[in-house]
């Protein structure tokens, strides 16, 4: 009964991993950029959600809107501010810059909101599941987070296989420049990417903070680094790798904080990814690309 | 200008010393005018380690060409490595605290090497970003077992412990390292003296490699893989050799700059601070060691000049970094710089030709 | 023609042409010395696809030996199997008698291979002197401690290095360059360099990867007589690609003919022009031609 709890707490926190690993594997994907300041969005949603909730009294599906809006903004205005001009520029430069928005938006978020860390519970209060007589809770929230995860791997599978921009997306990744003179407009696919990869990372946020009810401004950012090593490990740019990753990344947490310790749980996770990438050197489901000769 | 006829290699090498040579009279001398303020006093030591760490990161990401994201834990094994060092030598009667600080730096440099070997031959196998992902991992794997590392010394000898600081069995004796705690009561024998001194050796090691044979080599990889192994080079060889040496010299400045506090703790050599050596490295560009030197005193003293705005001043810290990346790169930027370059360019010897602004 | 080639055909016209008895021909001055090159069989797949299949040549020790064929026939993908940058499916490569199975890029290059590439893989970064001193790399040796301490053997060596990659540019009256970025020269003279960096290596064969491309007459014609001037002053065996037909035809002692993967001619010059195979694959049939 303990595994079977702990591989549902582990598949939780793995979903709010693979939403966000699924904005940053596209972005990685059509930018070829690591975006550091990911993370950062991740803590601005669930800081809006907070807020809207908290402070303007309104109902918590509000709060999850207006965070998903305001994080889709911002990620549009962060992209064409700070990565825009970097286009052609070295991707180290571009790097650092995601660095300095990530710093950016932390400290705002401290100054706004002070370093205190808030109290995020009773977002999600529907009751818990009792299964097998009570040997075996599941919280709503942990069956919310699968099922979000879920339905929005599904959804941007189909989104960028069957619709006339995802098609456009999975161009620009292929090839940005035979993209261009296909007639795609380039920077408004990179802006929708940045906005899709923001969007989800405001429902992860979210999720997140339901789960485990701490917000500071550095919340995001570990969140924020394992996601991305969900992502490399699933084969970033893949879309079923970043959900596939994160997931698995989740459940090995989770295992290794239950039964090696909490202090030794994140190196336990990092070693994984190593392991994994010196045997399978493009990630389980990533492409190895061959240079031509 | 004499300096204009030597080859581009010298004139930079020349340069590199200088600005290292002319900041340290430039300190003294303001020093003992009692122009340097304390708080700036107090940073003088960690400026001269993140100048080490920055030099010896550009080895791996400017010369050798390969991200590396988890450089403070190589600083971190050197600092404890060093702190232990120290503490058993203190405990054996060493009393120089010009020999102490030598050899725990010469052993936080050797060990610091040897995890780089280590972690290097599973690394080097990979490449690009996935070789980034991974020296992150390390990088956290190696501050995930110290904050799970014991050591004590007493007269026994050394004892070490990965489950609590009670189970080193120790009566008597102290306790080095202590799990998340870190390392507590350190002897603070880091000068500004040493600090100089370490920075020219770290700087001198890189010049040197990178104009020999094997610093070639190493080059030539960065440049292009495949035509290197076509002239017989061997590429993994030379890209652990740039690794291992630049994490030696990371441990060398992990001891100089554990030295110069009382506590350290494993948490303060996270992902964030190799970051923060990284953007160093590239803020003073790639492969150019006296541009790391410059762009690492600056951005340490940064946050000590902008202390009057306190509040602001991160955030002001992360608007610079973003603008110093992205103006460059703007439009209007390119087109100012241009017309002012043709402008200066038709100023000096051909003035008569005047009337010269409708470039394009 | 001008005189450089009239130079070349003069000297191929001395040579004698005589059957191997593996399954090519070579010069009959190599004959009694293990061959610079041969290939048994050696194939490579990509997914199904067999991109070269059952290539077997002989090359003597200082042959001149062209390989030609219509575009995406694998030539460059036989150069790539012999450097082992891919890993060979099927077959043996041997070099100087020794099989080269199992062996990394850069062994195969200590064994005696060099190369140059069809599109330029310069060190861009480094100067030309630099370019060709990676060459020497392995030529000899000095360890880092040394290079590091600024001992007096490290400095013997950068003034031996110094010296020999000046000999070398001086081949190609490249000397003048030496101080120059490599990146920043022009075409011509990268195709050059990457010639002389690979001499750098020592080869026993050296293998050149369409030398002629982007290049006018007269610098071909000067190439010309470059290559056949190597091949006697280092007594080597060369190996090239290319797409000029006067060049090959001029310089090259045996020829092979490779279309979809395959070997579909060997021989002289001669015997390569008036093959019908040959023929057909670079113009079609006479069928298609008529149609």
């Amino acid at each position: 009964m303990e595994i079977l709890a702990n591989l549902i707490n582990g598949m939780s926190l793995g979903s709010v991993y693979a939403i966000i690993a699924l904005g940053y594997t596209m972005v990685y994907g059509i930018a070829k950029m690591l975006n550091f300041a990911h993370g950062d969005v991740i803590m601005v949603g669930a800081y809006i959600c907070f807020c809207s909730v908290s402070y303007l009294g309104l109902p918590v599906i509000a709060g999850v809107l207006l965070s998903i809006v305001g994080c889709t903004v911002l990620g549009i205005v962060v992209e064409r501010l700070a990565y825009k001009p970097l286009r052609d520029a070295p991707s180290l430069n571009v790097l650092i810059t995601a660095i300095g928005v990530s710093y950016f938006l932390q400290n705002a978020a401290l100054l706004i909101m002070g370093s205190d860390p808030k109290s995020f519970s009773s977002i999600v209060s529907l009751p818990a599941l009792n299964l097998f007589d009570g040997r075996l809770t599941i919280s709503a929230t942990a069956v919310l987070t699968i099922l979000a995860c879920a339905v929005i791997m599904v959804a941007l599978v189909m989104f960028t296989t069957k619709t006339k921009m995802g098609k456009a997306m999975r161009a620009c990744s292929e090839d940005r420049d035979a993209a261009q003179l296909m007639g795609i407009n380039v920077n408004s696919t990179i802006s929708m990417v940045f906005a899709i990869g923001s969007g989800l990372a405001a429902i992860a946020g979210v999720l997140m903070c339901a789960a485990y009810p701490t917000l500071m401004p550095t919340t995001g950012s570990m969140p924020g680094i394992k996601a991305f090593t969900a992502a490399v490990l699933g084969g970033i740019g893949s879309i079923p790798g970043a959900a596939l990753g994160g997931v698995l990344l989740g459940i090995i947490e989770i295992f290794a904080r239950a039964y090696i310790g909490t202090q030794l749980a994140d190196a336990v996770v990092f070693a994984v990814l190593i392991v994994m990438l010196l045997i399978r050197p493009a990630g389980l489901l990533g492409k190895p690309v061959n240079e031509k000769v | 200008m004499g300096i204009k006829i030597l080859n581009p290699q010298t004139r930079s090498t020349v340069i590199t010393y200088a600005i290292v040579v002319a900041a340290f009279i430039a300190v003294t001398v303001l020093d003992g005018l009692g122009f340097i303020s304390n708080s700036l006093s107090g940073q003088l030591v960690p400026i001269c380690a993140y100048v080490c760490l920055a030099v010896s990161l550009n080895l791996v990401v400017g010369v050798s060409g390969e991200l590396s994201l988890g450089h403070a834990g190589f600083m971190s094994v050197g600092a404890f490595t060093g702190v232990v060092v120290a503490g058993m030598l203190a405990r054996a009667g060493v009393e120089s605290e010009l020999a102490l600080f030598a050899l725990s730096a010469a052993v936080g440099a050797v060990a610091a090497g040897v995890i780089g070997f280590l972690v290097g031959i599973p690394v080097m196998r990979l490449r690009g970003d996935y070789l980034a992902i991974v020296t992150l991992a390390f990088g956290e794997i190696i501050k995930n077992l110290l904050n799970n590392f014991y050591v004590g010394v007493d007269d026994a000898g050394l004892h070490f412990s990965m489950t609590d600081s009670s189970s080193l069995g120790m009566t008597q004796g102290t306790i080095l390292i202590n799990g998340p705690k870190g390392a507590v009561g350190i002897d603070k024998i880091s000068t500004f003296v040493l600090g100089i001194v370490l920075v020219l050796i770290t700087v001198a090691v890189v010049l040197n490699l990178m104009h020999s044979r094997d610093g070639r080599a190493i080059m030539a990889v960065r440049d292009n893989r495949i035509a290197a192994e076509s002239v017989g080079i061997n590429v993994t060889k030379y890209r652990l050799m740039a690794f291992t040496v630049a994490s030696a010299l990371a441990g060398a400045a992990g001891v100089l700059y554990a030295m110069n506090y009382s506590t350290i703790t494993p948490s303060q050599f996270d992902f964030n601070q190799s970051i923060l050596i990284l953007v160093y490295v590239v803020l003073g560009g790639m492969g150019n060691i006296w541009g790391s030197i410059v762009s690492a005193a600056f951005l340490t003293v940064l946050p000590e000049l902008l202390r009057p705005i306190n509040d602001y001043r991160m955030l002001l810290y992360a608007v610079v970094l973003i603008l110093v990346m992205v103006v460059p790169h703007l439009k209007v930027y390119r087109r100012v710089a241009d017309a002012l370059r043709s402008r200066l360019a038709h100023r000096g010897p051909a003035a008569a030709t005047e009337g010269g602004e409708a470039d394009e | 023609m001008s005189k450089f080639s009239d130079f070349a055909k003069a000297r191929r016209e001395g040579t004698k042409m005589v059957p191997v008895p593996s399954v090519s021909i070579m010069p009959e001055r190599d004959l009694g010395r293990a061959p610079a090159l041969e290939c048994l069989h050696l194939g490579i797949d990509f997914g199904g696809l067999k991109a070269v299949d059952d290539f077997n040549i002989t090359v003597g020790r200082t042959e001149i030996c062209g390989l030609i064929g219509p575009n995406g026939a694998g030539k460059t993908t036989v150069f790539n199997l012999l450097t082992k940058v891919y890993q060979p499916t099927r077959g043996t490569i041997m070099v100087d008698g020794q099989d080269t199975a199992g062996m990394s890029p850069a062994r195969v290059n200590q064994m005696g291979v060099a190369r140059t590439f069809q599109n330029i893989r310069l060190f861009g970064s480094l100067t030309v002197e630099e370019n060709v001193a990676v060459g020497l790399h392995n030529q000899r040796h000095c360890g880092m401690a040394t290079s590091i301490l600024r001992l007096p053997h490290h400095w013997k060596s950068e003034r031996w290095y110094h010296e020999r990659a000046l000999e070398l540019l001086d081949i190609f009256d490249m000397t003048g360059l030496a101080a120059h970025e490599a990146g920043s020269l022009p075409y011509g003279a990268q195709r050059r360099l990457e010639i002389v960096r690979a001499l750098a290596t020592n080869p026993r064969l050296l293998l050149l990867d369409e030398p002629a491309a982007g290049m006018n007459p007269s610098e071909t014609a000067e190439l010309m007589e470059n290559i056949v001037k190597i091949r006697d002053t280092f007594g080597i065996a060369i190996m090239l690609i290319e797409h000029d037909m006067n060049l090959v035809m001029n310089i090259c002692e045996g020829i092979c003919v490779l279309n979809f993967g395959k070997i579909i001619a060997k021989g002289t010059p001669e015997e390569i022009q008036c093959n019908d195979a040959v023929i057909e694959a670079y113009l079609g049939t006479r069928k298609e031609a008529e149609a």
